[in-house]
Formats: C-alpha cells, sequence, structure tokens
C-alpha cells in the first residue's frame, strides 16, 4: 500500500506497534504519519504485534512488570507504541495522577462509591500530556523538526512543553478568543503561537490543510498526521483507573466529549485490560458529558441518531468547543454498546458543579471538569447512573487555566484591618 | 460556473500530485461530478456508495462546511474554492 509519508531515513521503533489499520473498513498499512484511510477516509489506529491472531494468546505485559514500572505513562509502554527505551527519552514523563476518594462529593450526591481521576496533576496542567507524550515518540521516530497542532488551549501548551523538553521547534494554533492564562501557557515554552480568527473547527480545518503544504512539510502535527499514536496515550487513563482501583474497572465512568477520542480510547483501554486478563471481564458504563452551547454529540444520543450533525460551539468550556467532532459517532455506539448515555450542562451549571467540586473536594476544576461533574449530577437525578455503583467521574484540566469561569463570585469573604475586633465583626456580619 | 478543488494529500493520486484543481458546476454535486470525470475514481472516494458525502470527509465550499449549507446541493459560485479535508479532532 502506497503511503503519504515523509521520508524516514532511520529504522522505526515503535514497540510493539506494528501497522496502522482503519476502524471502518480493516484496510491496513505501514506505519507513518497518516491518519486517514485512503480507502474511506476512516480514521486509523495503530494494531500491536500482542493484540494479533496469530501472537497466540501472549500476554505482552503482567500486573507485576507494570507495577515495578515508573510512576508515570511509561509503566505501561509494553501497551503502546513507543520504544522500549521511551522513559530515558526526554519527555515530560505525565500520568499516575491522582484517584481521589471523593467521599464527601458521593455523600452531597447520594452515591455510594465515586472517584475523581484528577488530570489537572499533570506536567501542564491538563490530560494533554498524555497523548503529546506518545505523539513526541512518534515525531522523532519520523524524524520531523517541528511539533505542531490545532488546539483549543490545553494541547497548545502540551505540545509546547513536550517540544521544548525535547529540543524540537514547536508552532501551534489556537482560537484567538481562548482563555488569557491558555494563550499564556501555550507562548511561555518558546516556540511559534498563531493565533486563527475563527472556531476550533476553523483551526483544524487551516491544520489539515497545512499538512499538504510545503510548509508543513517535516511537522508533526500531534493531532492530524500524528493522530493516530497521540490517541493512544488516551489509554492510559483507562490503565491507570484500574490499577489504582485495584485492577479493577469501575461500574461507571463519566468522561467529557469534545472530538470523543478520549472517551472511545479509555473504552479501548479497558477493553484491552480485559482481553490481557490483567482485570476481570466484567461490564461498565459509559457516559459523555458536553456543555449544552456545544452538544452535537448528546443531541444525536438523545434524539436517537447514528450520526452527528455538527454545531457553531458556543460555551464557556471552551476545551470541548468541537463543533464537529470526528469520533463522536464512536461515542454514541459506545454509550449505548455499554448501556450508558451522553447528557448535557449548561453553562450555569458547569460553574456550579466546578464550585461544588472545589468545595467538595478541594479539586479546582477547569470548566471541562464542571462539565463532567455537573453532568454526573444531572445523570444521578434522571435516573441513568445508577448511586449505589462504584463511580468514576474525570477531570481533565486545571481551574487556574479557566479563571474567568468563576471569578464573578470569588472575592474576599472581607476585608478587614488587621485587628481582633474587626475579624469578630467581620465574621459576624458572614455567619 | 468555474471553481478551483483542493485536493488533500491522500487523493493527490488521482491528480498526478496536484494539490489544486480547476472544477465546473454550479452546485458541489455539480462539481464532484465533473471532478469524477477528470479524474476517475476520486468521486468514490467522496462519496459513499448511496451518493452522500462519507461520513469521515469535510467539504467546504469557502470557509462554509458545505452541513451547515446545503449539502451536495450547495451553490458553488464562480471562482469559489472548494476544499475537500479528512475529518480530524483532538483538541
Amino acid at each position: 500500500m502506497a503511503l503519504a509519508t515523509a521520508e524516514t531515513t532511520t529504522a522505526l521503533d515503535f514497540g510493539p506497534a506494528v501497522a496502522l489499520s482503519c476502524r471502518e473498513c480493516g484496510t491496513r498499512y505501514d506505519l507513518g504519519p497518516i491518519f486517514a484511510c485512503i480507502e474511506c477516509f476512516g480514521p486509523l489506529e495503530v494494531a500491536y504485534a500482542w493484540d494479533s491472531p496469530d501472537a497466540g494468546g501472549t500476554t505482552p505485559v503482567t500486573r507485576q512488570q507494570i507495577e515495578s514500572g515508573p510512576s508515570n505513562i511509561w509503566r505501561y509502554r509494553a501497551l503502546l507504541p513507543v520504544p522500549v527505551d521511551v522513559a530515558s527519552k526526554p519527555n515530560l514523563a505525565p500520568g499516575w495522577t491522582n484517584l481521589v476518594k471523593a467521599d464527601n462529593l458521593a455523600r452531597e450526591l447520594g452515591m455510594r462509591s465515586l472517584h475523581v481521576k484528577d488530570d489537572s496533576g499533570n506536567p501542564t496542567h491538563s490530560f494533554k500530556d498524555r497523548v503529546v507524550a506518545i505523539a513526541l515518540e512518534a515525531a522523532r521516530n519520523f524524524g520531523f523538526h517541528t511539533l505542531s497542532c490545532s488546539s483549543t488551549g490545553n494541547l497548545a501548551g502540551a505540545v509546547g512543553a513536550a517540544a521544548a523538553r525535547a529540543g524540537l521547534d514547536s508552532c501551534v494554533f489556537i482560537p484567538s478568543n481562548l482563555e488569557e492564562a491558555k494563550i499564556i501557557m501555550a507562548s511561555v515554552y518558546g516556540g511559534r503561537l498563531v493565533g486563527i480568527e475563527g472556531t476550533y473547527d476553523d483551526v483544524n480545518r487551516f491544520c489539515s490543510e497545512l499538512i499538504g503544504d510545503p510548509i508543513g512539510d517535516k511537522w508533526g502535527f500531534v493531532n492530524v498526521n500524528l493522530r493516530p499514536y497521540y490517541g493512544e496515550g488516551s489509554k492510559t487513563l483507562a490503565y491507570e483507573i484500574a490499577e489504582q482501583l485495584g485492577w479493577r474497572i469501575p461500574d461507571q465512568i463519566v468522561i467529557p466529549v469534545a472530538s470523543g477520542s478520549q472517551l472511545t480510547k479509555i473504552d479501548k483501554g479497558f477493553k484491552e485490560l480485559i482481553k490481557l486478563g490483567l482485570v476481570d471481564d466484567r461490564p461498565y458504563k459509559i457516559f459523555g458529558a458536553q456543555a449544552e452551547g456545544c452538544s452535537p454529540v448528546s443531541a444525536a444520543y438523545k434524539a436517537g441518531r447514528d450520526f452527528v450533525q455538527p454545531v457553531k460551539p458556543n460555551t464557556i468550556a471552551k476545551s470541548l468547543a468541537i463543533g464537529n467532532p470526528a469520533d463522536g459517532p464512536y461515542v454514541l455506539d459506545i454509550a449505548r454498546r455499554t448501556g450508558g448515555a451522553v447528557e448535557d450542562v449548561t453553562d450555569a451549571e458547569v460553574v456550579d458543579a466546578m464550585r461544588l467540586l472545589a468545595r467538595t473536594e478541594g479539586i479546582f476544576a477547569e470548566t471541562a471538569g464542571g462539565v463532567t461533574v455537573g453532568v454526573l449530577r444531572k445523570l444521578v437525578a434522571n435516573g441513568l447512573l445508577d448511586p449505589e455503583a462504584e463511580t468514576v467521574v474525570l477531570n481533565t484540566g486545571d481551574g487556574l487555566k479557566t479563571l474567568d469561569a468563576v471569578s464573578a463570585e470569588a472575592r474576599p469573604t472581607a476585608v478587614i484591618r488587621p485587628s481582633l475586633d474587626a475579624f469578630r465583626a467581620a465574621i459576624a456580619d458572614n455567619s | 460556473m468555474s471553481v478551483s478543488v483542493r485536493i488533500p494529500t491522500i487523493l493527490r493520486t488521482y491528480t498526478d500530485g496536484a494539490a489544486e484543481v480547476n472544477g465546473e458546476g454550479a452546485t458541489l454535486r455539480e462539481v464532484l461530478q465533473k471532478l469524477d470525470a477528470d479524474f476517475p475514481g476520486i468521486g468514490a472516494r467522496i462519496l459513499d456508495e448511496t451518493g452522500k458525502i462519507r461520513r469521515f470527509v469535510n467539504v467546504y465550499v469557502g470557509e462554509e462546511d458545505v452541513r451547515f449549507v446545503d449539502g451536495l446541493d450547495t451553490a458553488t459560485p464562480e471562482g469559489a474554492q472548494i476544499s475537500v479535508i479528512p475529518a480530524v479532532a483532538g483538541g
């Protein structure tokens, strides 16, 4: 099969990965910087030696081997498209973030068992460090000199930081109206940052065209031409959650939906753990969470459709503001297959949920975390999620990146002179 | 109407490597029919067996995703630029 690839001058080393495979029609391709099937345009995914029919059920890694690995995503390297020595290369070594037992929030919501997977603890304070770390190894393999992306904000920072650590150039593209904190974070790492006048979908389209242009030669767009590799990073969320629960998949999980990639890869991660015998085979339900102002997948789910009608986003949850989600149809399939659902909440509910999570668990989530917690609350209220079953909700980013969302109600309880009398008077007024 | 059509990398095997080709037609449907006549086989890569735009393909006339306009019946005015782009995502 002909490849639309940049030439590579050295042997590729993707560890256990052996090929790319079309998720739609199954056509296989050699490993390369390609992302769409020539036959049907379907998305390409990484195929592994341990997952092939002639692998003979050989287990690539044991629980003990994983547990003795580093405290980051490289403990799962045997299940990822990365070289054996990946942990020794310069990268951000993300992952192994806290799985917080959220008893206070559970009590507030009337639930028996709830954990928050808090991915704000990653090096650039969002889950994007996971996916970028895998894409970086692909960029090195293909001999690219520049790391790039289209981004709603978090990814731009993650790419800038990873490129800086690895000694690559970076050039990232964002909608020009992003939150100030995300713009600052994306620019501080020294790479080029370009604001595009338009929505994320406009930025994404621009980057897709840039790939076919000579300017983009030798550029690794982590979420475009490196997307098959990049997406695999999200599987590590599934691996970590299961391992941190004592090698058990939770009964229910609530995941934010932007492009839908993360949700599909967490499902893939759970299925792999079951297939490899690392966890018991038990049913689980996957729930998708969107903001009402950008809820094309939730709308399709509620309407019983198996396709997603694109929308023009209008929500404070900008990291989820993808109006034309490429993996949307797969999210619908997974929610229905597992008995989950896709739900959405208003911006006001997002802010309220951010404050709820902060107040009950001391976790300051960005707006996307407000979306998942808000949807969790709604799913419990409308009976779609079982409050008695073990549940995990994802927080994928840090509240410091979206301060505007909560700044209106954030002010000192009191401003007083430095005297005990003044303090007594102030707390009396506020009691 | 005379228009230009931007061809994604993975379809350039049909256009002898050309990134942009000339097209003809008053609607997107007509433009794609002419495109397939000029470059046999390319139409079936963009449209599925039922004649609809494939699930993982985005087509733009100018700045507009045709799914927000009239789909294959979207008008293609003189000089319009049409872009065919594989769907990708991940913010």
